[in-house]
C-alpha cells in the first residue's frame, strides 16, 4: 500500500470535538526585578560600563528585565573575587563543609522549584511541563549528586590525592539555562573550585535568580560569580590569564574559537558542542513506542537540544507506516503558550534562532525537498515554528549535515544495519544516537559501531547526573556528569 | 489477510508507561472538563456481576441507568447496563424504549472454563433474551499455551452465535501479564471479529490500567490503518474516580482521535465511577462539592 493510499483511506481526526481549555501557570507567583546587576563577590554590582541589555520573553516579545553587560574590568573583578575565595576559603574548607553548602543549594532549589520553573519558561520559551518535570528536577538532582561527591573524591580516584584546579570560567547556552548552570557549577564546587559563569544573553534570568538563592544559602562570597553579557563577555573569560579551566557548552563554531584561544596555554578545557544525532528505527522495533521516541528526540525543547535526534533513519520496509504514524502523532502536539500546562512545544528561543531555522527550511524548499508541517494554530506574537518533517533528502543536503537546532526532523531510509551505521557516522558530529529494535543483540552490535558519546536504546533524551555526557569529533572534548565529569576539575597528583 | 499471531508487533514496556505518564500531565479545566465528564458518563456500562444479583437489584440498577440524577435533567444517561444472562430479560423490559443497551457476560464468565458448545449456547440464550451486546471471555489457558488458533476460532464461533448483537472480547489482561501478550490477544480478537476489545472481567487484579489500555488502543489503531474497520475499546474494573476517567479520555483522544470519543466506540466498565462523575459534574456546574449522601448509591 502506498503512502498516499494509507493517509487518504484511514485518517484520524485529532482537532475536533474536544480541545483542552487553557490551563496556564500564573506568572504572578514570581518576582522579577526590572534590572539585574552582576553577581560578584557575593554582592550585586553595577557593571563598570553602566551598560545594560534586555532579555525578552520569546512567547510574547515583551521585555522581561534588563541585565548588566560585563566588560573586561568586570570579568577581572569576578576572577579576582573567585581567586580570593578559592585561596582564602573554599580550598581550605573541609570537604564535608563544602558538601553541606551544595546540599543547601539543592534543598533551596527544591523548595522554590515552581518559581524557577515558571521563570525558566518565561525567559527561554520552553513549555512549563518540561521546566517543571525535567529541567528543574534535573538541576536539583545535579546539586544533590555532586554534594555527595564533595568529601568522597579520593574514593572516586583511589590512590591519588585529587586537588582543585582553582578558578573555573564557564560559559553556557540558552537551551537549558539553569540546567547548564547546574551542570557547570555543581561539579566545580564539589571539587573545590570557584566559579565565574556567564549565562547566555537571551536567557540570563534563572542564573540571576540562582544568584539570589546562593546569597540565601550563605555561600562564602566569591565562590560563585555570575557575569552577564554576550559573546564579548565570554571571550574575556576565555582569554583571562588567571582562569585555570574553561568549561563551555554551545555551538561548534564558538567551540573552535575557544580551542584556538586555549592553544599553547596550560589551561584545561572541556567543550560540549553541537550534534546531528541519528535515531535508527529497525523493522523489528516496537513501532508505536519508537514514534514517541522520535517525537521526544526532536521536538523536546523545540529541538533546541544539542543531542536531539534530528535525523530519522528508518528501515525501508516500515518507512511508510512509521512516517504515517509520526504525522498522526504530530497532529496531537500542542504548540503555544509556554506557561500553559498542556503545551507540548513552546516558543523558539529568539528571533535570531527562528530566522536560522526558517533559513534552513526555505533552502529545503528551493532544493525540492518535501516539507511536512502540522496544521496547528500559532500565536500572533512571539517566535514560533511548527513541528516539521523534511523528506526527499540525502547525506549531501545541508539540512542533513548541519545542526538546525529547531523542531525539524529529516527522514532517510536504510536497508541493512551496516548501512544504518555508515549513514549515522557520516557526519562531523558525534554526540548522541538512538537505536530502536526488539532484538537485544542488535542493540549492542549497532550501538558499539556508532561513534557518539551517548547511545540510547529504545528510548531517547534521557539524562542523569550519574551518567557522563559528551561528544566525539566536532561534538566536543571531555565529559560532564558522573565520575568522568569530576576529572576535568581536578589535578590528580 | 490474517497475520501470523506468533509474530505480532513488539511492545516496549517503558515506552508505554512513559507515554501514559504524559497523558496524566494533561490539565483538563472548565468547559473542557464538563464536556468530558458528561461524555464519560455516557460511556459507562453500569455493571453488576455478583452471585447475589437478584431481580430487585437488577431493576434498581436499571432505574439508576435511566435516571442517574433526576434532580438535574441535563445529566445524560449511561451507555448500557451489564448483567448475567439470567437477568437480561428483566433488564430489557425495564429499559425498554430508553436507548440504553443491555450487555450480558456469557461464555462461562469469568474463567471461560466451559465446553465451547455450552459457552456458545449461553451466548445464544442471552441474545434470545434480548441482549444486544455480549461480553465474552477468551480461553486464557489456550492463549498462554500458545494455541492462538484455538482462541481465534472460539472468538469467531462466538461472534457467529452473537448474530446482530455486538461482541466485546474480554482478554483478562491481568492474567496475560505482559504487554506483548496483551497486544497479541488484541490482534487475535480483532481479526476474529470482535466489535470491542475489553481489558478485564473485574474479578482478577490487576484489572484495567492505563498502560494496558494504551497497548490495546495502539492495536485498534493499527487494525484500523490496515483494514479501515473501527473496533471499540472497553477498560473495565479499577476505574473509580473522574480524574482517572478523564485521563483515559485524553489517552483515547490523542491515540485514536475524535471518532473514538463516542459511546459506540469507547466504554467504561465500572460501577462506582458513575457516581463520582455525577458528583464532579454537579461541582463543575455549581462550584462546590456536595456530600456523597446527595447522590444515589448503586
Amino acid at each position: 500500500m502506498s503512502d498516499k493510499e494509507l493517509t487518504t483511506r484511514q485518517s484520524l481526526r485529532f482537532d475536533e470535538l474536544w480541545s483542552y481549555d487553557p490551563a496556564p501557570e500564573s506568572p504572578d507567583y514570581v518576582k522579577i526585578k526590572e534590572q539585574y546587576q552582576l553577581f560578584i563577590d557575593g554582592k550585586f554590582q553595577e557593571p563598570e560600563s553602566g551598560n545594560y541589555f534586555d532579555s525578552v520573553n520569546p512567547s510574547n516579545e515583551e521585555v522581561l528585565a534588563l541585565f548588566a553587560e560585563a566588560g573586561k574590568k568586570d570579568v577581572d573583578k569576578a576572577v579576582a573575587a573567585a581567586r580570593k575565595a578559592h585561596n582564602g576559603v573554599w580550598s581550605k574548607m573541609p570537604a564535608k563543609e563544602r558538601g553541606k553548602y551544595i546540599y543547601r543549594i539543592a534543598r533551596l532549589l527544591q523548595e522554590r522549584a515552581r518559581e524557577f520553573a515558571i521563570i525558566e519558561s518565561m525567559d527561554s520559551g520552553k513549555p512549563i511541563r518540561e521546566s517543571r518535570d525535567i529541567d528543574i528536577p534535573q538541576v536539583i538532582a545535579h546539586f544533590f549528586y555532586h554534594a555527595g561527591w564533595a568529601d568522597k573524591l579520593k574514593y572516586a580516584f583511589p590512590g591519588v590525592d585529587p586537588k582543585p584546579l582553582g578558578v573555573a570560567g564557564q560559559i553556557i547556552p540558552w537551551n537549558f539555562p539553569l540546567l547548564m548552570a547546574a551542570w557547570k557549577i555543581a561539579p566545580a564546587l564539589a571539587t573545590g573550585n570557584t566559579v565565574v559563569i556567564k549565562p547566555a544573553e537571551t536567557t540570563p534570568l534563572s542564573a540571576l535568580k540562582l544568584a539570589e538563592l546562593i546569597q540565601d544559602a550563605d555561600l562564602p562570597p566569591g565562590v560563585v560569580n555570575i557575569v552577564t553579557g554576550a559573546g564579548e563577555t565570554g571571550m574575556e573569560i576565555v582569554r583571562h590569564p588567571d582562569i585555570d579551566k574553561i568549561a563551555f557548552t554551545g555551538s561548534t563554531e564558538v567551540g573552535k574559537i575557544i580551542q584556538k584561544a586555549m592553544a599553547g596555554t596550560d589551561r584545561k578545557y572541556t567543550l560540549e558542542l553541537g550534534g546531528k544525532a541519528a535515531n535508527i528505527i529497525f523493522d523489528d522495533a516496537p513501532v508505536n513506542q519508537a514514534v514517541e521516541g522520535i517525537v521526544n528526540g526532536i521536538f523536546f525543547n523545540q529541538g533546541h537540544v544539542c543531542c536531539a535526534g534530528s535525523r530519522l533513519l528508518v528501515q525501508e520496509g516500515i518507512a511508510d507506516e512509521l512516517v504515517q504514524k509520526l504525522k498522526m502523532r504530530m497532529e496531537t502536539l500542542i504548540v503555544g503558550d509556554p506557561l500553559d500546562k498542556n503545551t507540548d512545544i513552546g516558543a523558539i528561543n529568539s528571533k535570531v534562532q527562528l530566522d536560522r531555522i526558517l533559513g534552513f527550511l526555505s533552502e529545503s524548499v528551493e532544493s525540492d525537498q518535501r516539507i511536512y508541517q502540522t496544521k496547528c494554530d500559532l500565536p500572533e506574537k512571539g517566535y514560533w515554528c511548527r513541528p516539521t518533517l523534511v523528506e526527499n533528502v540525502s547525506q549531501s543536503h545541508r539540512i542533513v549535515q548541519e545542526e538546525v537546532f529547531g523542531p525539524v526532523l529529516t527522514i532517510q531510509t536504510f536497508r541493512t544495519p551496516a548501512e544504518a551505521v555508515s549513514l549515522t557516522n557520516n557526519t562531523p558530529y558525534g554526540l548522541s544516537g538512538g537505536v530502536w529494535t526488539d532484538k537485544g543483540s542488535k542493540i549492542f552490535k549497532v550501538g558499539k559501531s556508532i561513534r557518539a558519546g551517548v547511545i540510547w536504546a529504545n528510548t531517547f533524551n534521557k539524562f542523569d547526573p550519574t551518567s557522563p555526557f559528551g561528544g566525539y569529533k566536532e561534538s566536543g572534548i571531555g565529559r560532564e556528569g558522573g565520575i568522568h565529569g569530576l576529572l576535568p576539575y581536578l589535578e590528580l597528583s | 489477510m490474517i497475520p501470523d499471531f506468533k509474530q505480532t508487533v513488539p511492545i516496549d514496556q517503558i515506552g508505554v508507561e512513559e507515554r501514559v505518564a504524559r497523558f496524566r500531565t494533561r490539565s483538563i479545566k472548565k468547559e473542557s472538563k464538563l464536556f468530558a465528564l458528561k461524555l464519560a458518563l455516557r460511556m459507562v456500562d453500569l455493571t453488576t456481576l455478583e452471585g447475589m444479583d437478584s431481580p430487585g437489584k437488577v431493576r434498581q440498577l436499571c432505574y439508576k441507568a435511566l435516571y442517574p440524577h433526576e434532580i438535574d435533567p441535563e445529566i445524560p444517561q449511561v451507555a448500557a447496563i451489564c448483567v448475567y444472562p439470567n437477568h437480561v430479560k428483566l433488564a430489557v423490559e425495564t429499559l425498554k424504549g430508553s436507548g440504553i443497551h443491555v450487555a450480558s457476560v456469557a461464555t462461562s464468565f469469568p474463567s471461560g472454563m466451559g465446553r465451547l458448545e455450552s459457552r456458545i449456547d449461553e451466548v445464544k440464550y442471552a441474545v434470545e433474551e434480548g441482549a444486544d451486546e455480549i461480553d465474552m471471555v477468551i480461553s486464557r489457558w489456550a492463549f498462554l499455551k500458545g494455541d492462538y488458533g484455538y482462541v481465534y476460532d472460539e472468538i469467531a464461533a462466538i461472534k457467529e452465535a452473537c448474530g446482530p448483537a455486538h461482541l466485546k472480547v474480554i482478554l483478562e489482561t491481568g492474567e496475560l501479564e505482559t504487554y506483548d501478550n496483551v497486544r497479541k490477544a488484541s490482534d487475535i480478537a480483532m481479526y476474529a471479529g470482535a466489535d470491542f476489545i475489553k481489558t478485564s472481567t473485574g474479578k482478577i487484579s490487576p484489572a484495567a490500567t492505563m498502560p494496558v489500555t494504551l497497548v490495546m488502543l495502539g492495536a485498534i489503531r493499527d487494525y484500523y490503518i490496515k483494514t479501515g474497520n473501527k473496533v471499540g475499546m472497553k477498560p473495565a474494573g479499577g476505574i473509580r474516580d473522574s480524574k482517572t476517567a478523564l485521563h483515559y479520555l485524553v489517552m483515547v483522544k490523542e491515540t485514536l482521535g475524535a471518532d473514538w470519543l463516542d459511546p459506540d466506540l469507547f466504554r467504561f466498565g465500572a460501577s462506582s465511577l458513575a457516581n463520582d462523575l455525577l458528583m464532579q459534574i454537579i461541582k463543575q456546574k455549581t462550584g462546590h462539592y456536595q456530600s456523597p449522601d446527595y447522590f444515589s448509591i448503586g
